[in-house]
């Protein structure tokens, strides 16, 4: 009955659209294992679905070469009684176990395929957080009384500078859409591209120090729902890394030159524009260095 | 230079340089540029003002070309003279190019003359914003008057500021009364039986605008043939005799004199200028004129200016008039506006210049027979149906929609990253994989780790969140939106805020100074870098002198500046070195074999 379910719709019902880290050559070398990281999350997300009894949670796992939707809370096939495969797994998950293997076994096969490319060792974050915001715009569309989305994204690799457009471009897609986009940063170096999407969106950036205490991070931090995060203390970051990378080399440049007219951000001076196609004049600098030239040229002849 | 001249006999002008040339014979004054042809049928002769030649090019003398002069006006024509031979090219180069560079100097002077002419209006201005913004004056005192920036520089950034006030500061006109003092009654004198009459350069005025005719009439007898005063008595009384509603009496007064009877009759020249109103007007819609207008032969009640209704014989229709005809008239002038903005109390003066604006006005309303061709294929055009006109196949040009992915793969193309083994690579890739499928397997088999995580741990992460986000909220304050600029004390928080604002303003000027190619711009930036010296000290005293608990954030606020002011003075030891390089390019260093 709709007066009935307009009634359980409080303010504070959330749907969490979970970005997971998947990418082999993160875990191939870090402190924590990747079963100890699972069982942190998937623990974390039991918490977060006992919240409210209309908190969604979808899982999207973010690989090297692809990205796919592993879990989704509002399927009612899940609620199965699944094979029983292990002792200890709740038949909640194991459902996504099962979609997050047959994920990677994928994910090997297209980055075989692809060959060798000498790129960072990166995650495919433009891809899952384009994704994760169709969802939730078919969430929106689905009617006026829809849980609040907020994106979290869990991640550890570096930033992959040759994302840095895409990942900008849904950024502002999410701004737009006032979808927060937390992080939690699992990783070693500092992540520009997270620090810069949860500032924008108004969502909590954080880098846990202690990778075993990973569960206490995630329910203390990420867990508040959107309505409640107007009265509760969250931790800040005292700065944020803005730093863009160039469109020609994708280095991370402080100063650089840009396009007046489609704000393309080039580390050096080029006489074209690669993205809008507009001519840019000649620079000041060639003109006095072609002049100083023909000066000194006069003398000799 | 004055009486000198060149003069060529054997010079031919060419108006391109395909074109074979015309003979003829050249003359170039201080004044002027005269070609003549030989051939008395061509009609190429040519005169030019010099002050019109803009520059000069020429072929040079060891070359094969045949000597020629190239001329180029400011209206952007060419103009070709081929000489006999080099020397006599040599000479009217040499001449044209003393008469240009002599134009240029008076040009220039004229310019800066003109220049500190509008200053003067916009000193005002400057003045009256400097006043209305404190902050602005702050600057303009720190700068100009320490002669590190001149005032144009100052004001050359601020453009918008100036243009929008002087908008703003044009007069606004005063339109007309909307009352119609033209009518106003006399005040009457029972006992002398004298009507009285009040005249004021505004009811002149108004009587002009809604009555051509009495203007005509003015233009054409005051003073030829009676003085003003005559005049306007004469005005009068045929407003008297309005008034009094005897028609027959006006119609035997208007007999006898042909003056009078100009005031008496309907205005011919409104007439005349309604019929033609009309007869403009569009068919297919215009709102502006119609039969309407036309409001000197309304049909109209029959009212009186005074409210009572007459009845009068038909031969003396036009000694009547009507109320909705003055109120009409009066109606359409005030909207109109005031048309002139003569002040003179000269009545004469006043007359002339309503008719001149009413000359212009008829010229550009007359339609002579293109224009009225013209009208009526525009309104056959505006009038037209689309159902039944001809399909118009309009050329097509393709749409070229480029695939997105193209977009996106170039821009991956061009990575650069740390070289690695391709076999190593491919290898890591399939041994990580094999790690990650080996714990996805493990934790399915073993379920989720028991305990999740031990309570030291959790403690441990507990306090040290609590620990940050209390630390944060000493730094940062309370409220997400306040900044730690709100939280220091009002003196310092104004320093800080002015320090930005000079430092932006010097980083402007010299970041557009560069790069540097007349000494002017060197001088520039040589006092622009000392006052940023300067400024960079004050923000280190700054930091020191600020209190210790704040002094961290301090600095963290100080720190951009102080990177951008870094940045520019690298830039300009950078640029220094450079020049010094290049002005000792040609020499080698001592002791270079």
């Amino acid at each position: 009955m709709p007066s009935v379910a307009f009634k359980q719709y409080s303010d504070d019902v959330s749907l969490l659209v979970l970005l997971l880290d998947t990418n082999p050559l993160f875990w191939s070398n870090t402190s924590i294992t990747f079963s100890q990281f699972l069982s942190h999350v998937l623990a974390f997300l039991n918490a977060v679905l006992g919240l409210n009894q209309l908190n969604q949670v979808i899982v999207i796992a973010t690989g090297y070469s692809s990205c796919d939707y592993i879990y989704d809370s509002s399927l009612t096939s899940n609620h199965g009684n699944f094979e029983r495969s292990g002792t200890g797994m709740p038949p909640l998950f194991a459902s996504l176990l099962k979609k997050l293997e047959d994920f990677v076994t994928k994910d090997e096969e297209l980055s075989r395929e692809e060959g060798h490319e000498d790129r960072t060792p990166s995650c495919l974050l433009s891809g899952s957080l384009s994704m994760a915001l169709c969802y939730i715009q078919r969430v929106f569309r689905s009617g006026h009384l829809h849980p609040q989305p907020r994106i979290l994204c869990l991640q550890g690799s570096p930033d992959g500078p040759e994302q840095y457009v895409a990942v900008m471009n849904s950024i502002f897609s999410a701004q737009r859409l006032m979808v927060p986009i937390d992080s939690c940063y699992i990783g070693v170096q500092n992540s520009a591209f997270l620090q810069q999407a949860s500032y924008i969106t108004g969502g909590v950036h954080h880098t846990p120090k202690q990778l075993d205490g990973l569960f206490q991070y995630l329910t203390t931090i990420f867990a508040t729902d959107l309505h409640s995060r107007g009265f509760v203390q969250l931790p800040k970051p005292i700065g944020v890394d803005f730093r863009a990378s160039c469109f020609c080399h994708k280095k991370t440049i402080d100063m650089g030159y840009i396009c007046s007219v489609c704000l393309s951000i080039f580390c050096e001076h080029h006489k074209k524009c690669s993205t809008c196609g507009s001519v840019f004049g000649q620079s000041k600098l060639d003109e006095a260095s072609s002049v100083s030239d023909k000066k000194r040229k006069a003398p000799h002849t | 230079m004055a009486g000198e001249q060149v003069e060529n006999r054997g010079v031919k002008y060419k108006s391109s340089i395909k074109d074979p040339g015309t003979p003829g014979f050249l003359r170039i004054n201080e004044v002027m540029l005269l070609f003549v042809p030989n051939d008395p049928k061509s009609d190429s002769k040519l005169k030019l003002q010099t002050k019109n030649i803009k520059s000069h090019k020429n072929t040079k003398e060891g070359s094969s070309k045949p000597p020629w002069l190239h001329l180029t006006t400011y209206q952007g024509r060419n103009h070709i003279f081929e000489f006999e031979n080099y020397p006599d090219m040599h000479t009217c180069r040499d001449f044209v190019a003393v008469l240009i560079k002599s134009d240029e100097e008076p040009k220039k002077a004229a310019v800066s003359t003109s220049t500190e002419q509008l200053s003067i209006k916009e000193f005002e201005l400057r003045f009256k914003l400097l006043k209305e913004n404190s902050e602005l004056q702050r600057l303009h005192k720190q700068f100009v008057e320490s002669k590190v920036l001149t005032e144009d520089e100052f004001w050359a950034t601020r453009k918008k500021l100036l243009g929008r006030d002087s908008i703003r500061k044009s007069k606004q006109q005063l339109g007309l009364k909307s009352m119609m003092v033209s009518g106003n009654k006399p005040s009457t004198d029972g006992r002398t039986n004298r009507v009285t009459f009040n005249l004021t350069p505004e009811i002149i005025f108004q009587i002009f605008a809604e009555k051509p005719a009495v203007r005509q009439a003015f233009i054409n007898y005051v003073p030829s043939k009676m003085t003003e005063k005559d005049f306007w008595t004469k005005y009068f009384r045929a407003e008297y005799l309005y008034s009094t509603k005897n028609t027959a009496v006006a119609a035997a007064e208007a007999a006898e004199d042909e003056e009078l009877a100009v005031f008496l009759k309907p205005d011919e020249i409104l007439a005349r200028e309604t019929r033609q109103k009309i007869r403009r007007v569009d068919p297919t819609l215009d709102m502006e004129a119609d039969e309407g207008d036309d409001y000197s032969h309304l049909m109209d009640h029959g009212i009186q200016r005074d409210g009572t209704m007459d009845v009068v014989e038909p031969q003396n229709d036009q000694f009547k008039r009507s109320l909705l005809q003055d109120l009409n008239r009066h109606a359409a002038v005030v909207l109109e506006g005031r048309s002139i903005d003569v002040d003179s109390e000269d009545t004469r003066v006043v007359a002339e210049a309503l008719t001149r604006v009413k000359q212009v006005s008829k010229a550009d309303g007359e339609t002579t027979k293109d224009a009225n061709q013209e009208r009526l294929e525009r309104m056959s055009r505006v009038a037209g149906m689309e159902d039944l006109q001809a399909p118009q196949n309009f050329p097509l040009a393709p749409l070229s929609i480029k695939d997105p992915r193209d977009y996106f793969e170039s821009q991956q193309g061009n990575v650069v990253n740390v070289p690695r083994g391709a076999k190593g690579l491919k290898r890591n890739v399939h041994e990580a994989y094999g790690l990650l499928k080996e714990s996805i397997v493990e934790i399915r088999a073993t379920g989720l780790s028991d305990p999740l995580i031990k309570p030291e741990v959790s403690f441990e992460v507990f306090s040290s969140l609590t620990r940050t986000i209390s630390t944060a909220k000493n730094i940062i304050g309370k409220n997400p939106r306040e900044s730690f600029l709100d939280r220091l004390p009002k003196s310092n928080k104004d320093e800080v805020l002015h320090h930005w604002t000079s430092i932006q303003e010097l980083l402007r000027h010299f970041w557009s100074s560069y790069p540097i190619t007349t000494p002017y711009l060197h001088t520039k930036v040589g006092k622009l870098k000392d006052a940023m010296s300067n400024t960079y000290s004050k923000l280190d005293a700054m930091k020191e002198s600020v209190q210790s608990d704040l002094r961290h954030q301090v600095s963290l606020l100080v720190r951009p500046m102080q990177q951008a002011l870094d940045a520019a003075f690298q830039h300009y030891d950078a640029d220094l070195q450079r020049r010094t390089a290049k002005s000792n390019g040609g020499e080698r260093p001592n002791g270079y074999v």
